[in-house]
């Protein structure tokens, strides 16, 4: 599949948006004067009658949002993943998920991407932030077919949600006929030395690590964990049971974000060994998106050096 | 719209007052100052106004009311109780352990609570959400909204007040209940708001100022905004006295969120019994 086009998840996210939006004439998508670059262009062109364009006002959009699900409507509010989870935080707690409507946050520039526009607009704390809130669904694809596969769900799936898209092309992992399941781990392929589990952006670099663990004769389990919350527990104590020894990799904080998730279960399991890759719980700054990751080692050869440590 | 007289207003409003004391007495904790100062108005709105069906709180086409202000809902329960939402002898479980009456309104707890607030500055966008729905299904129906001047210092309700603007919502009837009392205390010692009438005019809003107590003129703005289609939200900036209708509460911030005792719960009762049929 690597050699398919790469392409960006929120490039996923506008494609199927429009579908969807179609097909659901109660569907809205409330812009936050960032439409362009969150690929909401295609859906205000043509469905102009279910774009709302709210301004620079975030958290006035997620409670015009809870608003407007109160009537039946099914609105998707977007923006950046720092000022969906952050700016919009208490509203989002308060006015959306205590009373449990059906709003969902769909941001793009997820985790560090937007690299060279410095500290300010990347977001390490979101999915830590957003899944300590009751009721709240947390999802993060991987690809631009199981973006479309995720947001085709979270759509027609009640209750609130928090979907992280992210900036840059990305190579394409899945094809069109694979299914995808909110709260159920994906696996790509099973292993037995080594359980690989990541998100989003970092599930190829799950990918290429096994790749070469592979070489090494170290079979890796990768799973592509696309929902943090709920978290597939059972996926996660099949990795402690049948391997016990587990590499988390996300493009988030290594606080309470993928990694914690999954050593709240082997925790409470009481074995296993959890090891998280992740934003070493720094501010990043301006530079390019690889060089930031460098920085966290949040790399394939790190992966892999602490694959082998764990043998 | 209900056929009920000025004279039969005033005097609901006065049980209504009387239900909010009693039922903040019996679970010794609540907000009377500031239920009992939105008291008229939001008396006004459920006896004579609202489109409303106690049997099918959920009704699509149903005028909402949202109190952004979330703290007074003492008054939106009594009025609730009062046009058959529930029982009365609900009222004696505010803020009790299972109650359907928490302490600020939960819309999934209690059949009438059209969003859940409490955090302030957060009820005029939900408002907005619930009156732009209206306007993008063709329905008639009315979304009424409480905000508390104190409130207004919060920056997400001029967010609010500019998205109806834009969107042309003329069906989202907003209470500012202008008493200048906050919890530390005067709006004007705390955070001069200034004339907050001008603030929503300049956002585009119709603005008509009233006095909050005077329920003829409760009645003839209602009646002008409840009929208006004239593309323009509706601030009624209301001049109130916080603790209205009980001599020791009015104008005191101590009384924002303390419960009577024994004593001053009789003494509130008594007053206000005495308004009834003046």
């Amino acid at each position: 599949m690597s050699e398919l086009k790469k392409i960006a998840t929120r490039d996923g996210f506008g494609k199927e948006i429009v579908e969807l939006g179609k097909e659901n004439p109660d569907l809205l998508v409330i812009d936050t004067d960032i439409g362009k670059s969150c690929q909401t262009g295609s859906f205000r062109k043509e469905l102009p009658n279910q774009h709302l364009n709210v301004g620079i006002a975030e958290q006035n959009g997620a409670g015009l949002a809870a608003g407007l699900a109160t009537c039946g409507k099914v609105p998707f509010v977007v923006t950046y993943a720092v000022f969906g989870s952050l700016r919009m935080c208490e509203m989002i707690r308060q006015e959306i998920c205590y009373p449990n409507l059906n709003v969902k946050i769909a941001c793009s520039h997820g985790g560090v991407t937007p690299a060279n526009d410095g500290a300010s607009h990347q977001a390490i704390e979101d999915i830590g932030v957003l899944r300590t809130i009751p009721n709240m669904t947390v999802i993060m694809p991987a690809d631009y077919n199981s973006t479309r596969k995720l947001v085709r769900q979270a759509a027609n799936t009640y209750g609130p949600m928090f979907l992280r898209f992210t900036r840059d092309a990305v190579p394409q992992i899945y094809g069109e006929d694979v299914e995808f399941t909110i709260g159920k781990a994906h696996q790509i392929q099973d292993g037995r030395d080594i359980a690989l589990i990541a998100n989003g952006d970092t599930v190829r670099l799950a990918i290429e690590a096994a790749k070469t663990l592979a070489k090494d004769g170290i079979s890796a389990r990768v799973l592509d964990m696309h929902t943090i919350k709920p978290l597939d527990v059972e996926a996660v104590t099949s990795a402690v049971n049948e391997i016990g020894k587990i590499i988390t990799i996300e493009d988030h904080n290594i606080l309470n974000g993928l990694g914690s998730a999954v050593c709240e279960v082997a925790a409470e399991l009481g074995k296993g060994i959890v090891k998280r890759v992740g934003i070493q719980d720094q501010f990043g700054q301006s530079a390019p998106y690889e060089r930031l990751l460098e920085m966290n080692g949040i790399t394939v050869e790190h992966i892999v050096k602490l694959a082998k440590e764990l043998q | 719209m209900k056929d009920i007289s000025v004279k039969d207003l005033e005097n609901t409003a006065v049980r209504m007052r009387m239900k909010v004391v009693d039922m903040i007495y019996k679970a010794q904790s609540g907000h009377p100052g500031g239920s009992l100062s939105a008291a008229d108005f939001v008396t006004a709105c459920y006896f004579k106004y609202m489109n409303i069906d106690p049997k099918n709180p959920r009704w699509p086409d149903r005028d909402r009311m949202v109190l952004s202000k979330g703290h007074v809902c003492p008054i939106q329960y009594a009025c609730l109780a009062g046009t058959g939402f529930f029982p009365e002898a609900v009222l004696d479980t505010l803020r009790k352990e299972d109650s359907m009456l928490q302490g600020h309104p939960s819309m999934n707890k209690c059949p009438g609570i059209d969003i859940s607030t409490g955090s302030l500055g957060q009820g005029l966008a939900c408002a907005a959400g619930m009156a732009l729905a209206g306007k993008l299904d063709k329905k008639d129906y009315k979304v009424f909204c409480v905000v508390g001047d104190g409130e207004a210092q919060e920056g997400e309700i001029w967010e609010a007040a500019n998205t109806a603007h834009k969107y042309q919502l003329d069906n989202l009837i907003t209470f500012v209940d202008f008493n200048n009392l906050q919890i530390d205390g005067t709006c004007d010692e705390v955070m001069p708001n200034g004339n907050l009438g001008e603030k929503f005019r300049a956002f585009g809003w119709e603005v008509i100022e009233i006095d909050g107590h005077n329920m003829e003129e409760i009645v003839a703005v209602l009646n002008k905004c409840y009929a208006s289609k004239n593309g323009k939200p509706k601030c009624i900036y209301a001049h109130t006295i916080k603790g209205k209708g009980v001599s020791f509460m009015e104008n005191q911030c101590g009384w924002h969120g303390a419960a009577p005792n024994q004593e001053q719960y009789e003494q509130a009762m008594a007053e206000l019994e005495a308004q009834l049929n003046n």
